[in-house]
Formats: structure tokens, C-alpha cells, sequence
């Protein structure tokens, strides 16, 4: 379980975080709705700290992150996966080296281990064979299937998805979105997704929370998202294809 | 105004702060494992071996001009002889470290800076540290730490491809024999010659890719960044060359060196 509490962040004077505090509990993906730029994926990095909170608590398995050194994150890390919204291929390496590096950084495991589980993370995201290609020569989608593959390689216990879908074909989000719903529901990853794109929010979500201004607007499942009066959520659905459907 | 003064001078402060402080976080990870040395290994190879057709050429045609101004100077007061003698002494203490760190500092140095700032830009950094890998061992203590055993390498090539490149002009141009001019830059050169020749590049080779570094790592604002990043590295780097080498030559006179 990880617990976001009263967290607090400006850049250069501007206060993006107002004391938000959520808990993400074992087994259930929450999706985290908001405009672009109102600290959705600030959220995510201050949670893996790769930023630092100004103010807040953070405890993750009931440990108190708050304070770590960037060692002392490395454990924390080690169980935790993050797909970034620009895919963060390394573009010096081909398809099978990214999906390897933690692999290769983190466990003794041989050649052939690496290579067979390499393929495993490949042919989870179907996209088996694509090793010696490079990121250059990848989709949009493919380069965020890949760096799926190389994000789930140690088995995480916590996924992170940074605007998982935004820039592609409506086909190959529905693709994202059926690999998020299916490494919860095989793997038991807890998830937190963080989007504005609605209609892919509901394929995926079992919770939502909704940001407005940099403070929690709202926490509550897709029905109370749907029935909600407030003007802002119901502005946020009417801009979005709202679908049911979960895959 | 008094405001303006202020911040620049704040700026300037805190973004020395900032300079030591992030050295001082790769230093202290100097001191414990792990080192990468397969990535230090590429490094080298990458630093070192790849700048070395630059070097040969910066250095030869530098030998031969020093060669050729020493010469017509010295012939005026028929002590062309020495001309070997003091293009060595020349190259080996000064021009070879100064002019191959400068060339050093734009093709190492701004190469470091363009991939790790391209990669901060990219959120390839941010993915690293994700995937529980620590950038400050992993990218930038391999790169100080192949920068500065490969750049003293490269002086030493430097210096010999520059004599015999003075060599050329004393034979050709002053009339000179290649034995005669041989034992004149053997002759001249002293240990201190050599110490001094080696620990500034050493010096150098530290400082240009921690500087490229960190600029590399703290580029924002995309591709337009990277440029800027580029361009910080190397005036700084180059302004630091001029600097660390009046402060260790008199540091060296001092020693008696």
C-alpha cells in the first residue's frame, strides 16, 4: 500500500501540490483525472522521488520514504515500475537491452535467463521478436508497449502510468489499456494511472480522484464519477467519450 | 539596478553551490562500489581512441608551426640549434596540455553534454533513476573517470606527434639532421618537464567532463536547451583550462617543479 500524505509542491514559486494525500491499496488501479499541467504526474515522480516534495509524508509498505537518500530509494524502487509518458526509451540500446537493463543492473541471473525473460516481457506486450530493433525504428505504441516490458521486467509490486494513451490511434490505446487491466489482473500489480483522457480512464480504473488547482476534488468509483454535480467533473466527462466497457 | 545586482549575484552563487555540491555527490560515490568498469572501459575506448585522429592532426601541425616560428626567431641569432630543445619544452609543459584539452573540451566535453542533456530532455534520466540505477555512478563517474586517465594518454601522443612534427621543419626547413634534433629534445627535457606536462591533464581531464556532465544533467527546456548546455560547457571548460593552468604552474614554480 502506498500512502500520499498532505503533500505540498511549487515550482519557482508556482504551488502545483496543496496538500493531496491518497492511498493506493494492494491489488486496485486508481486513475488520477485532471487538466495537463495541474501536477498529475508531479504526483508520480514525488512518489518514486524523482522530485521532492516541499512538505508530506510518504509511506510505501508502511515505510516512511519521506526523507530517503537517492540510495536508500533504490530498494524501494526495485518494486516499483513506471511507463513515462514519452516512453524514456535509452536510444542507444535496441528493443532487448532496454527491456534487459534492470536484468542486467539488478540480478545474476545468466545470458539465457535474461534472454528467455526478456522475451517473456516481449511477448506479454506482443511484441515478440522486435529485440534487435531499435527505438528509432518504433511506433509511438510500440515504444510505449517496449517500455512496458522493460518497467515490468522485475516483477513489480507498484505500476505507474504518465499519460499512458496520449498521442495514439484509438486502436492501439485500447491495446495500453488492455495490458494495464491485464497485468492486474495476472501479475496483482497496483497501479495509479494518471490521465486527462476520459474515455480511456474508465477502461482501466477501479477508483478515481480528480485534481483541480493542485488539490483532490473529488475520490469515488466510475458511477460516482458519472453522478457527480459538480460542474468542473461534469465539464471534464462531456469533453471525453465516456465509455463502460471494461476489457 | 540594485535589485538586478542582487539576483545576478545570488544566481551566480547558488549555482556554484549547486556545481560543488553535485560534485561532491559523485566524489563520494568514488569511494564505494559498484564502479562499472565495463562502462568505463567503452568510455575510454569512446573518449580516448575516437579523439585521437583530432589530437594527431591539432598537435603535428601545432609542432610544426612552433618549430617554424622558433626557428626564424632563432636564426637571427644563429641559435637555430635549439630550436628542437625548446619546441619539446614548449609542447610538453604548455601547448600540449592547454591546446589538446582545448580541442578535448569541444569534442568530449560538448559530445557528454549533447547525450546526457538530450537524455534529461527525454526522461531518460528520470527512467534510469525509475529503474533503481543511480545516473551519478552510472553515466557520470565512468565518464570522469575515463576522461581523466584517457586526456594525460592523449597529451603524451600529442607531444610526440607535435616534436616530430617540429622534427619535419628542422630537417626540411633549418637544415637540421634528425639525430642531431632528436638529442636536442632529449636533452632538454627533465623529469619536472614530464611531471608538469602530465598532472595538468590530468587535472583537465577531470574538470571537462565534470563540467560537461553537469550541465548535461541539468539541461532543460528541450532541444534548444541542449544547445545551450552545449555551449556553457564549453566556454566554461575552456575558461577553466586558462585558469587551472596559470594556478598549477605557479603552484609547480612554487614546488620548485
Amino acid at each position: 500500500m502506498i500512502e500520499l500524505i498532505d503533500i505540498h509542491k511549487s515550482f519557482e514559486g508556482k504551488q502545483v501540490l496543496k496538500g493531496v494525500s491518497l492511498a493506493l491499496h494492494d491489488g486496485e488501479t486508481i486513475v488520477i483525472l485532471g487538466r495537463s499541467g495541474c501536477g498529475k504526474s508531479v504526483m508520480l515522480k514525488i512518489i518514486l522521488r524523482l522530485l521532492k516534495q516541499d512538505q508530506g509524508t510518504i509511506l510505501i509498505d508502511s515505510q516512511d520514504t519521506t526523507n530517503y537518500r537517492e540510495e536508500q530509494m533504490m530498494p524501494v524502487r526495485k518494486r516499483m515500475g513506471m511507463l513515462f509518458q514519452g516512453a524514456a526509451l535509452f536510444d542507444s540500446f535496441n528493443v532487448g537491452e532496454n527491456v534487459a537493463y534492470a536484468l542486467r543492473e539488478h540480478t545474476s541471473f545468466s545470458e539465457d535467463r535474461i534472454r528467455s525473460k526478456v522475451a517473456e516481457c516481449l511477448e506479454f506486450v506482443e511484441l515478440s521478436g522486435t529485440e534487435q530493433l531499435m527505438p528509432s525504428e518504433l511506433s509511438g505504441g510500440m515504444k510505449k508497449r517496449v517500455a512496458l516490458a522493460r518497467a515490468m521486467a522485475l516483477d513489480p509490486v507498484y505500476m505507474f502510468y504518465d499519460e499512458p494513451t496520449t498521442g495514439l490511434d484509438p486502436l492501439t490505446s485500447r491495446k495500453i489499456n488492455q495490458l494495464i487491466r491485464k497485468l492486474q489482473t495476472e501479475r496483482k500489480v497496483s497501479s495509479i494511472v494518471v490521465t486527462h483522457e476520459i474515455a480511456n480512464a474508465f477502461q482501466v480504473a477501479d477508483r478515481f480522484v480528480v485534481i483541480k488547482d493542485g488539490e483532490i476534488l473529488l475520490t469515488g468509483s466510475a458511477s460516482e464519477i458519472k453522478g457527480s454535480q459538480l460542474k468542473f467533473v461534469q465539464d471534464f466527462i462531456k469533453g471525453g467519450v465516456i465509455s463502460d466497457g471494461r476489457q | 539596478m540594485n535589485k538586478y545586482i542582487n539576483n545576478k549575484i545570488s544566481g551566480a552563487l547558488s549555482e556554484t553551490y549547486r556545481f560543488f555540491a553535485f560534485h561532491w555527490e559523485v566524489l563520494r560515490r568514488l569511494f564505494r562500489p559498484p564502479y562499472y568498469g565495463k562502462t568505463i572501459w567503452e568510455q575510454m575506448d569512446r573518449i580516448g581512441v575516437d579523439s585521437l585522429s583530432i589530437v594527431i592532426l591539432v598537435a603535428f601541425f601545432t609542432g610544426f608551426v612552433l618549430a617554424f616560428q622558433i626557428g626564424y626567431a632563432m636564426m637571427r641569432f644563429g641559435a637555430k640549434i635549439y630550436v628542437g630543445g625548446i619546441v619539446a619544452v614548449s609542447l610538453v609543459r604548455e601547448l600540449g596540455p592547454v591546446l589538446i584539452s582545448m580541442v578535448f573540451a569541444g569534442r568530449v566535453g560538448a559530445g557528454i553534454t549533447a547525450e546526457l542533456g538530450a537524455m534529461q530532455v527525454s526522461e531518460q534520466i528520470d527512467a534510469m533513476r525509475a529503474l533503481a540505477t543511480d545516473p551519478l555512478r552510472k553515466l557520470v563517474l565512468t565518464r570522469i573517470v575515463a576522461s581523466t586517465l584517457m586526456l594525460p594518454v592523449l597529451v603524451v601522443i600529442g607531444d610526440l606527434i607535435g616534436i616530430l612534427g617540429g622534427m619535419l621543419v628542422g630537417v626540411m626547413n633549418l637544415g637540421l639532421t634528425a639525430s642531431f634534433y632528436k638529442s636536442s629534445v632529449i636533452n632538454s627535457l627533465v623529469f619536472n618537464d614530464l611531471f608538469s606536462g602530465l598532472i595538468k591533464p590530468l587535472v583537465f581531464g577531470a574538470m571537462i567532463s565534470g563540467v560537461a556532465c553537469y550541465y548535461g544533467l541539468n539541461t532543460k527546456g528541450g532541444t534548444k536547451g541542449v544547445g545551450e548546455a552545449v555551449t556553457r560547457t564549453v566556454v566554461v571548460s575552456s575558461v577553466l583550462i586558462f585558469l587551472l593552468d596559470a594556478v598549477i604552474t605557479k603552484l609547480l614554480f612554487l614546488l620548485g617543479i
